[in-house]
């Protein structure tokens, strides 16, 4: 019997919940560790970013609004998407990073896992960062957190497959949409992902990932006026400076880079930091000093 | 005419407190000269009288101060948070104790009415250096993790209209954490932070935790750049809080912002009108308009609009402006001649761009820096004066119709820090609390501050939040 021929994929961004491919109709070669072709991945352009935008902001009113238990339940379908393909992306993984079956096998696990963990903090973290302040005076006194809004993220460049995983799922989590910048050298899982979470209940345009190259599509979403946060996880020291620098012009949540272990307990930082804290209060018209006398 | 209403005079007395004809900067625990040997006139806004000179903080200054503060953040992070809670609480006392003294200081050095200095601004210092003194032995239950650590020196930028408020919004959290400060006060109102610097000697606080450089602007962007400060705190204007995060960009600086706003202040046709009058007023004519969370922009409800209007301009025509030292003077001064002359030029706009101009029918007195509440209405949301913030007794009368636009225009700006909603209804206002992008919402009241309540925008608004277990987190390595 001959051996077949396979059928090769076209890789294309997400953007809006659709599979479009980059406006700019560039692509750029994607080698595995030892130089192999793999894939044509798409160049995003600025005009693709800024179409996220368009699609991540139109997502939000829907997303944040969708009760917490809600969101909850997409991000664990997701992991549930995840693992019945757990062959595709311990491949892919291990193609991307250079690393044994047995390894990325490893990877994809954690970032299953991860998909988990983050589903069960969607009902959970207003009771632990919000609650009522005790006002001295005759007032109810509440603060919650929100959804920042639009984040961007640029994802890890080394950690393809756990690392974007764990930059994503904090950002929904909590109610923000994202447009994410996929690791540059390892952009293939990344746009499996985004197969999955097409399929994951997730509604178009509250992830969004684009591939190509990092400092040009980075910089038109850092400079973006609608665009509230940014994850500068997936820099280096000198573009992140610069983007900070832009992401100053409309006061931009900034979530620096800083070494993280993606294997360790991801902690509760990546979900606060793109949350705001809203506070209201109301006066109770108290009835007396004495209180209740039952 | 007079009015049968007309009060007789009711002045404090100034005789409370003793400003000195000089101060300098107060570095480990001394006062000195500035290096350069510069020196500068505060004045009082309501008369233009000189109340002081003061040293004027150069960047050699700032580098002597930030030496200081990284000395004493040694032994004052490793203390037992009980000792540092006790120094907090000393301060506390002691500004309760000298209550008095420091509004009448206030009032004459910033031109707020003595009324509020007494009741709102002082009671308030004392409250929040109590709140965060009780933190500090209690860090490990803050949520933060066990043992959070302290960042270190802390640059503190602070605004003119709540001086000594803010003052303590700053110091005390960052005391309380560990972190050892460097403030600067404003160049129109550096008096009561050079009394607090009194405050702290009298405390026994050691040396070097507590350092104050009054000065400009150019002191605080050397401070804010110090490359030795851990942590830049900053009140002020959004440009300079823009200029702030560039300068920070690429750096370990943790930094909090609390920029400006254009508070909506929306009025529902269900509204108790009598109360909601009274916040409308206190919502922007409290410090003369002076504050970043002022409700600046009226959303009134269309079948409302003229019994909201004349109940309000009948309310203004009663407000007292003058001697902000009387004790029934509503209205005070503006802070400065520069102020003044950008909320005249705002008003200017708004009267070109053809919104109706009311100011309320007040005599200013002849010396000294007044305007007197003005409103104005047929404003639309692409007015000047209904975007840009005016930070003075001037404001915007928009209406609406449906509870959809007035979310939608309250949400139509690049502000994200405060809303007021009045209505009866509580499903509206948990409704509309809830879609508004700001970050602190008041429903059937305004203005309304505590230590416990975290205070702090959406938005070009800034980041961070000031008070409660949350305002602890900029203070810490989290």
């Amino acid at each position: 019997m001959s051996d077949r021929l396979s059928v090769f994929k076209t890789y294309k961004l997400y953007v809006g919940g659709k599979f479009p491919r980059s406006e700019s109709g560039r692509v750029y070669e994607v080698t595995d560790s030892k130089g192999k072709w793999l894939a044509n991945a798409p160049l995003s352009s600025r005009k693709d970013a800024r179409d996220a935008v368009v699609a991540a902001r139109k997502a939000f009113g829907g997303w944040s609004g969708a009760t917490a238990y809600n969101r909850g339940q997409v991000l664990y379908r997701v992991a549930e998407m995840l693992e019945g393909r757990k062959d595709q992306f311990v491949r892919e993984v291990a193609d991307a990073e250079g690393i044994s079956k047995s390894k990325a096998a490893t990877q994809v696990d954690a970032a299953i896992d991860r998909w988990v963990w983050y589903a069960g903090w969607t009902d959970k973290i207003a009771q632990i960062v919000g609650g009522a302040n005790p006002v001295a005076g005759p007032f109810f006194n509440l603060s919650t957190p929100e959804p920042t809004g639009v984040v961007a993220v640029v994802a890890p460049q080394e950690s393809s497959f756990l690392g974007l995983v764990s930059v994503i799922a904090p950002v929904i989590a909590t109610g923000s949409t994202a447009v994410v910048i996929a690791s540059e050298k390892s952009p293939l899982p990344a746009l499996s992902l985004s197969e999955v979470l097409a399929t994951s209940d997730v509604p178009g345009g509250v992830v969004n990932i684009l591939t190509g190259k990092t400092a040009e599509i980075a910089a038109p979403l850092a400079a973006h006026q609608d665009v509230n946060a940014i994850d500068l996880t997936g820099t280096d020291a000198e573009l992140a400076r610069d983007l900070e620098i832009a992401a100053a012009d409309n006061l931009k949540r900034v979530l620096r880079p800083q070494p993280v272990d993606f294997a360790a307990d991801p902690g509760t930082h990546r979900l606060t930091a793109f949350l705001e804290t809203k506070t209201v209060w109301h006066p109770t018209g108290s009835l007396g000093a004495s209180g209740s006398a039952y | 005419m007079t009015s049968p209403f007309e009060y007789a005079p009711a002045p404090e007395s100034r005789s409370v407190v003793d400003i000195a004809p000089s101060y300098g900067l107060f570095i480990d625990g001394e006062f000195t000269d500035a290096a350069d040997g510069k020196v500068f006139k505060t004045v009082s806004p309501s008369t233009e009288e000189v109340l002081s000179e003061v040293a004027q903080a150069s960047s050699e200054d700032v580098d002597r101060a930030v030496k200081a503060a990284r000395k004493a953040f040694e032994k004052w992070s490793a203390l037992p948070g009980a000792e540092r809670a006790k120094y907090l609480f000393r301060i506390a006392r002691i500004i309760q104790e000298r209550s008095r003294e420091l509004a009448v200081l206030e009032t004459l050095d910033n031109g707020k009415p003595i009324k509020e200095t007494r009741d709102a601004d002082l009671p308030l210092v004392a409250a929040h250096f109590f709140y965060y003194a009780g933190w500090a032995d209690k860090l490990d239950h803050a949520g933060y993790g066990p043992n959070p650590a302290p960042l270190g020196v802390a640059g503190q930028v602070i605004p003119w209209n709540f001086p000594l408020l803010m003052l303590a919004w700053k110091i005390a959290p960052a005391l309380a954490t560990g972190n050892t400060v460097v403030l600067k006060p404003a160049e129109t109102t550096p008096l009561s932070a050079l009394f607090f610097a009194d405050i702290c000697r009298q405390a026994g606080l050691p040396k070097g935790v507590v350092n104050i450089l009054p000065g400009y602007g150019d002191a605080g962007a050397a401070l804010t750049a110090h490359p030795d400060v851990n942590k830049v705190a900053f009140t002020g204007s959004t440009a300079v809080g823009k200029a702030i995060a560039r300068q920070v960009a690429g750096t370990d600086k943790k930094v909090t912002l609390e920029l400006g706003g254009k508070g909506a202040n929306i009025v529902f046709d269900d509204a108790p009108i009598d109360q909601a009058v009274e916040g409308i007023v206190t919502g922007i004519f409290f410090n003369q308009g002076q504050v970043c969370c002022a409700g600046s922009r009226l959303l009134v409800q269309e079948s409302v609009q003229d019994e909201v209007l004349d109940a309000l301009k009948r309310r203004l025509s009663t407000l007292r402006l003058g001697d902000p030292l009387d004790k029934n003077t509503d209205i005070g001064a503006i802070n400065s001649a520069e102020q003044l002359a950008r909320i005249t030029a705002l008003a200017e706009t708004g009267e070109a761009e053809g919104a109706e101009r009311w100011s309320a029918p007040c005599e200013l007195p002849s010396s000294g820096y007044w305007f007197a509440p003005t409103l104005f209405t047929n404003v639309t949301q692409a007015h000047t004066v209904a975007r840009d913030e005016i930070f003075g007794p001037v404001l915007s009368v928009l209406t609406f119709r449906t509870p959809d636009e007035a979310v939608a225009k309250a949400n139509n700006t690049q502000y994200g820090l405060s809303a007021g909603i009045w209505t009866e209804k509580g499903s509206r206002i948990l409704a509309v609390a809830n879609k508004l992008r700001a970050g602190v919402v008041w429903a059937n009241t305004f203005n309304k501050f505590d230590p416990t309540s975290p205070f702090g925008g959406y938005k070009e608004s800034g980041h961070g939040r000031e008070g409660g277990r949350h305002g602890l987190e900029a203070y810490l390595d989290v």
